[in-house]
């Protein structure tokens, strides 16, 4: 017995390390659980890029399954998640919506003439208050909302193919199936 | 020397221009502020995991002090209603006092039990002292007793 209790040290110990190992290993733990999961997409009104006098609304994300990616030219990020889009944009049907989140617009508008524009439309957010209602706390940040206007998946942080086909990819294939609509054949290359 | 002097120059003008990013805000009353300065400081800053709003140099917390001193004073919220809508918006993180759900449970009951297992521990801990020191007690009438009838 008494022997046995020297050992009690080393099992704490032990105890810790398999705590420490498991909490560690947890992948995304500095990554905030959005709150909005599973919420519709709030109201909102927001200038379009292009056209700012035009106000869009949330009345222009419903309809389809639609991503909406905030994104900003000072963020370095969102400049190796552009191609990816690019490619998502060329490849799948998914109706691609950008915020650009507390930028120029000039410089917005530079950035897609040079590098492409994946967006079927693009939202301004000069000041962040439409980051706020959406929870975002940095670029690039992306949500998935099904045809309902309804927030199914975010992702924070870039969108890159891994990403893009092992979770949100899947997620498209649910949506069109529980819709009855045809495949996502192009889906996931 | 003269190029000490110039460091020396621009780490005041550093400290200066870094001290000029505070944020200026307009109350209608002395009582809003107070609210304001008080609930900046109870919110958790999403994006530096650890500091509170009030203390953060993240746009994230500058664009939060502004949405908190906005939703006092132009929108007239409670300070319950501010809790609320940054709840809703940025989850439970942003309160440092997380409800008690399914998924915080053991944040909140494993204190306990940890208390609990150490008032166990320190209650034997005392029984198997006590039991050591405690003199043995002899029923001297019995063992009289015992030895008259053995006699």
């Amino acid at each position: 017995m008494n022997r046995l209790s020297l050992l009690i040290p080393l099992a704490v110990f032990a105890l810790i390390l398999v705590i420490g190992y498991l909490g560690f290993s947890l992948d995304k733990r500095n990554e905030l659980p959005s709150a909005l999961i599973g919420q519709d997409f709030p109201e909102f009104s927001a200038p379009d890029l292009f056209s700012p006098d035009v106000v869009r609304t949330r009345a222009d994300l419903v309809g389809q399954p639609t991503l909406v990616n905030i994104w900003a030219t000072w963020c370095p990020t969102c400049k190796a998640e552009h191609e990816v889009l690019m490619q998502i944009a060329r490849t799948s049907e998914v109706a691609l919506v950008g915020v650009n989140y507390k930028d120029d617009r000039g410089l917005a508008l530079g950035w897609l003439a040079d590098y492409g524009n994946p967006y079927n439309l693009v939202l301004m957010d000069a000041d962040g208050g439409l980051g706020v209602e959406l929870g975002v706390y940095g670029a690039p940040e992306t949500f998935l909302l099904n045809r309902d206007g309804k927030v199914i998946y975010k992702r924070v942080g870039d969108v890159n193919m891994r990403v893009w086909q092992n979770e949100i990819a899947p997620l498209l294939q649910q949506l069109e199936v529980a819709h009855g609509g045809p495949g996502w054949e192009m889906v996931g290359r | 020397m003269k190029f000490a002097a110039v460091v020396f120059f621009w780490c005041v003008a550093g400290t200066a221009w870094s001290a000029g990013q505070v944020d200026v805000y307009h109350f209608d009353t002395p009582e809003q502020r107070k609210r304001y300065n008080t609930l900046i400081e109870e919110f958790r800053c999403p994006k530096c995991l650890n500091i509170n709003i009030a203390g953060s140099d993240a746009p994230i917390a500058k664009d939060l002090r502004a949405t908190v001193h906005r939703l006092i004073v132009q929108r007239g919220f409670s300070d319950q209603e501010i809790r609320d809508f940054l709840q809703a918006r940025y989850g439970d993180f942003v309160l440092y006092n997380p409800p008690f759900n399914a998924r915080t449970y053991l944040v909140w009951v494993i204190p306990f039990l940890l208390l609990f297992v150490g008032l166990i521990v320190l209650i034997g801990l005392l029984l198997r002292q006590r039991r050591k020191a405690s003199p043995v007690n002899l029923d001297v009438d019995a063992l009289e007793k015992l030895l008259d009838e053995k006699t």
